[in-house]
């Protein structure tokens, strides 16, 4: 299988506290791949060394598409085709929807100055098409932070699709969204499927990851507990796995029946 | 609510219009309670020549605050830019010293500036208490340099140098007001307008997030302060040459004047919003009210008193007319104390902060 994104041998030490031991991490061209793991597993920092925000301890090699990546910054990262849509959104409540959807991105000259017109139109359009904002309330000029926690799961999904990501990272996205927004998201997961894109979907919330996800990764402790294909195992199988990875802190992931 | 825009929001988002009405309504009154001053232009005159240099500061400010930082060592820098153009306009020969004393004193409160910044955004001091000892040090740097001692400079009046930033054109109008002016102009586009304001908006509306999306918060952070020296000698400057003497204590007292003027043009104290035509008409309003309370006829003790009043019915009509929302002060407070890593960890603004694990 062709790698979009290949890590190997990250570990990442905060001080005393080592958040990620040796992992080894990739995900496939066209791949859906479900993180698990419980709070404290390494999910978030992970994350936050594919997109630049945290460089990994020395050993650690990351591979863009078969390409070595060294010092990886986020506006490395997000050049190279990687997007974050953020469990908390990531949004600047107190600034426009237009200055938030273009944020460290915007369309300007050689000198900085910027397209405002450009971008207004630009988040006109996307509001009718991609966020299905209906109200006439909300314009380009409305801040944020104004908005409901569907519209601004909206936004920050948008600003994603937008700048044609090749890889998309999903934090909880989920976490606070009402059924039908959470059913919403599901379907944007499987659009970067159908659109050829990879994803990586971090949840806590097994019955959300198992039914998009071509494999599922269960982080635990700061490594890489196992890691299943899609259809390998059943949805309850795989809970009971869990669970017992809750209690033992071992994961089986050869035979099925072993247990 | 936000169905219908109702007339007080449309007032609202015209930038500065609540700080213009309380001007006008201070003037207003002025006229009434003293037309013997305010119906002539002179005194109008007065305030275009005194009121820039620290106008000019406030302009920087209202940057500073916007990025949800503070710098208090600007006063500093108003000395200091003062003895350095003094100094070279004193002891070099040749008609272009005048010029090399600005280019070196814009060039002090550059260092000064950039000095702040290293130490606020690479060692991760709290500004308030970078700039507080900046403040210190470079007053003490100037009063030692220049040994206590004031320096006259009364030649410069007949340079091309005094013509330039403090003449009078057509003979009435200050020079230094078209100066402010054109510098809030350059300034409201940067902020605006321009990749560098937005992210410093950015940083102050929420740190964290400016960073994720890819904001190089540390560089933005140095050239502002660079940019804020820079323009804190330029406000020396004005100064210098308007009197055409340099003292060593000079710039002390425009600190909390340059800070009431930006917070009365509605800048938010808690960053992410500043308004810089709200500050300059700020600082005009503060400007006005010495001359125009004692020219009322009352007692110039009146003045303090009536300051803190006008701040105070500024700000609430900042809050009334605007969608702007007044951060709980101590919010801000913890903001400056608490170095830069261990913000995050605080509470406050860390509702929408990616969480490490």
């Amino acid at each position: 299988m062709e790698y979009v994104l290949q890590m190997k041998n990250i570990s990442k030490t905060f001080g005393e506290v080592a958040a990620l031991h040796h992992v080894n991490f990739e995900v496939g061209t066209n791949e859906i791949v479900g993180l698990l793991g419980d709070n404290g597993a390494g999910k978030s920092t992970l994350v936050k060394i594919i997109t630049g925000y945290h460089c990994p301890d020395p050993g650690g090699e990351i591979f863009w598409k078969q390409e070595k990546v060294s010092h990886l910054t986020v506006s490395k990262a997000r050049d190279l085709g990687i997007e974050v849509v953020y469990q908390e959104r990531a949004l600047a409540d107190l600034q426009s929807l237009w200055r938030n959807i273009f944020m460290g991105r915007e369309l300007s000259n050689r000198l900085g100055v910027l397209d405002q017109r450009g971008m207004v139109r630009e988040t006109r359009k996307l509001m009718s098409t991609a966020m299905g904002f209906t109200s006439s309330a909300v314009t380009p000029e409305s801040t944020v932070g104004t908005f409901s926690g569907g519209e601004r799961q909206g936004v920050a999904i948008t600003r994603a699709l937008y700048f044609e990501a090749e890889l998309i990272i999903l934090d909880e996205p989920t976490m606070g969204l009402s059924i039908s927004e959470t059913r919403k998201c599901l379907d944007f997961v499987d659009g970067i499927k159908q659109a050829g894109k990879s994803a990586i979907f971090i949840d806590h919330n097994i019955v959300h990851v198992y039914p998009v996800a071509d494999r599922i990764v269960v982080l635990d402790r700061g490594t890489i507990a196992g890691q299943f294909q899609k259809g390998e195992l059943k949805f309850d199988e795989l809970i009971d796995r869990l669970t017992h990875l809750a209690q033992t802190g071992h994961l089986e992931t050869n035979h099925p029946k072993a247990r | 609510m936000k169905a219908r825009r109702s007339l007080w929001s449309i007032l609202g988002s015209i930038e500065g219009l609540p700080v213009v009405g309380v001007l006008l309504l201070l003037y207003a009154g002025f006229v009434i309670t003293a037309p013997t001053v305010f119906t002539k232009p002179l005194i109008y005159m007065s305030f275009l020549q005194t009121v820039p240099p620290w106008l000019v500061l406030g302009l920087g400010l209202t940057l500073v605050i916007t990025a949800g930082e503070i710098d208090l060592s600007f006063p500093a820098v108003v000395a200091l830019s003062g003895f350095v153009f003094a100094y070279v306009f004193k002891h070099v020969p040749g008609p272009w010293a005048p010029w090399l004393g600005i280019v070196l004193a814009l060039a002090a409160g550059a260092l000064v500036g950039w000095t702040n910044g290293i130490l606020i955004a690479k060692v991760g001091v709290p500004s308030i208490m970078a700039t507080l000892a900046a403040q210190f040090f470079w007053y003490g740097i100037t009063i030692l340099i220049a040994n206590g001692l004031q320096i006259d400079i009364g030649a410069v009046e007949k340079t091309a140098v005094h013509d330039l930033f403090t003449g009078r054109i057509f003979g009435i109008v200050p020079a230094q007001a078209l100066w402010a002016a054109g510098l809030a102009a350059l300034l409201w586009f940067i902020l605006n307008r321009h990749k560098f304001g937005e992210a410093i908006m950015f940083i102050g509306d929420n740190p964290n997030v400016a960073r994720v999306m890819g904001i190089n918060v540390e560089a933005t952070k140095i050239q502002l302060f660079t940019l804020m020296g820079v323009i804190a000698a330029f406000g020396g400057l004005l100064l210098t040459v308007e009197i055409n003497v340099f003292f060593p204590n000079q710039g002390q007292g425009f600190l909390l004047l340059t800070m009431a003027a930006v917070f009365i043009g509605g800048t938010l104290i808690s960053g992410g919003k500043g308004s810089v035509v709200g500050t300059f008409f700020g600082a005009y309003i503060i400007g006005s009210l010495q001359a125009g309370v004692v020219a009322t006829g009352v007692t110039s003790y009146w003045v303090q008193s009536a300051m803190g009043l006008i701040i105070i019915a500024a700000v609430v009509i900042n809050v009334l007319i605007g969608d702007g929302r007044i951060g709980p002060a101590s919010a801000r407070i913890r903001k400056w104390i608490l170095p830069a890593r261990a913000q995050s960890a605080a509470a406050g603004k860390t509702t929408d902060v990616p969480k490490g694990s």
